[in-house]
């Protein structure tokens, strides 16, 4: 018996996948089982294939992978699609008795549950619940008890009433019964539950919920997917810590509410995706050449233009890493997994303030979109500290007011950073601007003031450098002859490939890069590996182009650009086969470059 | 707040570099005034200036003040004002910055009706690039740009903030420093967002609107009774392309203001030194 077990559900957008697979796997967490979902979808309301994934075992799943054990089928189209994830003994439940079923092929050496759903859930009170008729006969197939989906069931549906949940708990009961009587029960499979408590959440709550935690009072966003979820996160729940959320006509005015509310002294953000980036950037400038402390989360979808955006890609590194005209001092962060994309929220937070400058948190669809478990210790919120970096108050402000108590916004300093002084401070009014500037914030022209103020905005920096830890995180042995670099959400698929390399004796040492500006200088253990991968989603491999250019010398390329995340087992033969072909030509200097199609 | 603020304390050390005569200087005095006449500060103010001439009055204005990207004046303004509604929050800019590329925030920041106030020294003409046509430029103005003039009717702000749901809605001309100053004073007393436009004409690159145009031209509501709580006489003297009308033509005074209606009335600039009391609540919903 495998120690995971992978399910899906998949039809229509308007089938309720979302909302099923949700249940399943709010019960498998419930359940003390930890999980991974992920998500196909259209970027349309209704029609079109969507599925919704979950694969769970005891241990931690950090990955999806391509196999599928039990799949719920509303459409000839969701067997299609999923063929290659299926294997000899998968069970496909679908309802025969529905037209479009009626002739549906099983493919050799899977097994066909036909579940009359909509037929049992019409008994059960209506045949909207024929998807919670299917999650029973999933029970059943996964010999998982049924009294765990109940608390789910609550869940989804205790608001709209108890008799709604009820005949819900009855729908599920008859898709479990109808399986155990017509087939059985003789499945291989047998979920354990635990004693364990997890919470389930996606990558964009995680950031929600991570602002919140560090005292963002203020949101200003336009709905763009996949980042609609942070603005619907904090709609009605930043507002009971104080704070605001407000939809703005675009994203050139989202950010500038946001950049007002900051230079108003509140801690503020904006979540985006490529397109609103776009956008964004033309006030990029000025954040930075004002000083203004700001978090901007891009969470990134496939590009360019319209692109695919409802499908995973990394392409906007250099455009955060670069974009802007001019030159503006910045922090590029990207969480590597969900539980990062809440610490490194917080950490956005008080890297911008510190710093007073924006703060680019690079997040990918592949972790926005996907819900995972944790035990509710990963966020303890006492671990979250805030630091403010140099704001003055009334008994301060004298320090930085020059001969004619004129407060100094961008005075000189060594360390780069200059003071702060919110409005409605006595003494402390001043003007920022988007001109180059004087102390005061005026704008000027001279040549000598000219370079000071670059040259203290670039010393931030050095500063950065100097006192923050920007180690990336490390995995395996760092002796090991091969190393993989990566960063975003590719993590959980690496940590799990390293495993199967592993078992098949290759031994690789991962670092997992958060920081990608101001970054560590990976040239030492570049030097050292014996092979070196580069392993992200966009075609021409923006972040390896960036160490090799830190390092002088020449990665492998691992890319994946069709859209879809990497799987762990498909990543660990693509890393073989890198590993393979760079090996056999005997040298770092000739490199490969492997590309990863469906 | 102190009553001894003078409107001069407004003033910063810095010597406008607008062209003698520009109608700035008596917009900005004007602003001025009102500010002090409200009883505000240079410290509990904050000014967001828009690009082009207009922009540059931040610099010679003294309170805190961002001086932005071009257009994006009224969103900082928002963002400032809801932040901290403690701050007294003034809108300026040009025409161009907010008819022309900052079209789409008017219309939005007008519906929005954050309590603010947006001054706009219209002079139908792009002044800082030596003399364009502006959203406001008459259709036959000839310009470097626009030979045979623009070729289309000119943005009519003031039905547009109607269209838009405006709740004040004023003109003004900078010339006339008393009327100017208490129209400015009944935008800033407005329970909502009070825009006003303040004809401020271009000595150098506008030969058309000039200050003996709108002198011969202008007609002051108030002389005729005119009630602006009246929408119907509103729009009336608002669409009524035969004259150029100074004073206060629309008021809503039963609409409520976007802060109000959010009920934000503090300022958002205190954060805890961890995470907020409460948090971990955030992490309990996840089971």
């Amino acid at each position: 018996m495998p120690a995971d077990f992978n399910w899906a559900i998949g039809g229509e957008a308007g089938d309720g996948i979302d909302s099923t697979g949700k249940i399943f796997a709010q019960a498998l967490s419930r359940a003390g089982r930890h999980v991974f979902t992920s998500k196909d979808f259209a970027s349309r309301i209704r029609g079109g294939y969507t599925a919704y994934k979950v694969r769970t075992a005891v241990d931690p799943v950090q990955s999806v992978v391509d196999r599928l054990d039990v799949l719920i089928a509303l459409t000839p189209r969701t067997i299609k699609e999923n063929h290659d994830e299926l294997h000899e003994g998968s069970v496909i439940i679908y309802d025969g008795e529905r037209t479009t079923m009626e002739n549906v092929e099983i493919p050799d050496g899977m097994v066909g549950l036909d579940v009359p759903l909509k037929r049992l859930a019409e008994e059960a009170g209506g045949a909207i619940m024929r998807n919670v008729v299917a999650l029973g006969a999933a029970c059943a197939v996964a010999d998982f008890p049924i009294e765990n989906l109940d608390s789910a069931l609550e869940k989804r549906f205790g608001s709209k009433g108890q008799s709604l949940v009820e005949n819900n708990k009855e729908a599920a009961r008859s898709g479990r019964d109808y399986v155990g009587s017509e087939y059985h029960n003789e499945f291989d499979y047998s979920l354990e539950t635990t004693d364990a408590d997890y919470v389930l959440l996606n990558g964009d709550e995680a950031i929600g919920m991570g602002a919140i935690a560090a005292g963002c009072k203020f949101y200003a966003g336009y709905p763009i997917t996949p980042a609609t979820n942070v603005m619907e996160y904090l709609t009605g729940r930043i507002e009971q810590f104080g704070g605001h959320v407000l939809q703005a006509e675009d994203e050139l005015s989202a950010i500038n509410i946001a950049l007002g509310a900051a230079r108003a002294g509140a801690r503020a953000m904006t979540a985006t995706s490529g397109p609103g980036i776009d956008l964004m950037t033309e006030t990029f400038g000025l954040i930075g050449t004002s000083e203004t402390p700001l978090v901007i989360a891009d969470v990134m979808r496939s590009g360019p233009s319209t692109g695919m955006p409802t499908k995973q890609e990394q392409g906007d590194l250099n455009m955060l890493l670069y974009g802007g005209h001019g030159e503006i001092p910045r922090f590029v962060v990207a969480p590597t997994t969900i539980a990062e994309c809440f610490w490194k929220t917080v950490e956005a937070f008080n890297l911008a303030e510190k710093y007073q400058t924006p703060v680019y948190l690079a997040a990918d669809l592949a972790m926005a979109v996907t819900e995972r478990t944790f035990s509710p210790e990963t966020f303890d919120m006492d671990d979250v500290e805030i630091e403010r970096g140099k704001v003055v108050d009334e008994s301060t402000i004298d320090q930085w007011q020059n001969e004619k108590s004129q407060f100094q916004p961008h005075a000189l300093t060594d360390d780069g950073i200059s003071p702060r002084a919110f409005p409605g401070t006595t003494g402390g009014a001043h003007m920022s601007t988007g001109l180059e500037h004087d102390e005061l914030g005026r704008r000027t022209e001279d040549t000598d003031m000219r370079v000071e103020q670059v040259d203290k905005r670039t010393r931030k920096v050095e500063t950065a450098r100097r006192e923050e830890d920007l180690t990336p995180r490390s995995f395996g042995s760092e002796d090991a002859p091969n190393l993989v670099i990566s960063w975003g959400s590719n993590e959980g698929a690496m940590v799990e490939a390293m495993s199967i390399l592993d078992e098949r004796g290759i031994d690789v040492h991962f670092l997992s890069v958060p920081y990608l500006f101001p970054r560590y200088n990976l040239t030492e253990a570049i030097d050292e590996a014996e092979t070196v991968i580069a392993v992200e989603c966009n075609a021409t491999g923006q972040f390896a182009n960036v160490i090799e250019h830190d390092a002088l010398s020449r990665v492998n390329r691992v890319n994946k650009y069709d859209g879809v995340r990497f799987k762990a087992d498909e990543l660990a033969s693509k890393i073989e086969q890198t590993i393979d072909t760079a090996s056999s030509a005997g040298t770092n200097e000739e490199t490969e470059t492997t590309e990863i199609t469906q | 707040m102190s009553s001894d603020v003078r409107f001069t304390d407004f003033k910063s050390d810095k010597q406008p570099t607008w062209c003698p005569g520009c109608g700035d200087f008596g917009t900005m005095n004007g602003m001025m005034k009102a500010l002090a006449n409200t009883g505000n500060n240079p410290d509990n103010t904050f000014i967001v200036a828009g690009i082009g001439c207009s922009g540059k009055i931040g610099t010679y204005m003294h309170s805190y003040a961002l001086h932005g990207v071009h257009g994006r004046a009224l969103p900082v303004g928002t963002g400032v004002k809801l932040a901290n509604p403690e701050l007294e929050v003034m809108v300026a800019g040009g025409d161009g910055d907010g008819y022309s590329i900052g079209a789409g925030h008017f219309v939005h920041a007008v519906r929005r009706n954050v309590d603010m106030s947006y001054i706009v020294m219209d002079n139908r003409i792009y002044g800082l690039t030596k003399g364009q046509a502006s959203p406001t430029s008459r259709e036959d103005f000839e310009t470097s740009t626009t030979p045979e003039g623009p070729q289309q009717p000119p943005v009519n702000p003031l039905a547009l903030a109607l269209a838009s749901g405006g709740t004040f809605i004023a003109q003004s001309f900078s010339t006339d420093a008393q009327r100017h100053a208490e129209i400015v004073q009944k935008a800033i007393e407005h329970d909502g967002f009070g825009f006003v436009n303040v004809f401020s004409p271009c000595v150098t690159f506008n030969d058309v609107d000039t200050y003996d145009y709108f002198r011969d031209s202008l007609v002051d509501v108030a002389e005729s009774g005119h009630d602006p709580t009246d929408y119907d006489a509103a729009k009336g003297k608002i669409l009524d392309a035969e004259k150029e009308y100074q004073g206060v033509l629309w008021q809503n005074e039963s609409a409520v203001a976007y802060d109000q209606k959010h009920s934000i009335t503090q300022d958002m600039s205190a954060v805890d030194s961890g995470a907020p009391d409460g948090a971990m609540d955030l992490v309990r919903e996840f089971y």
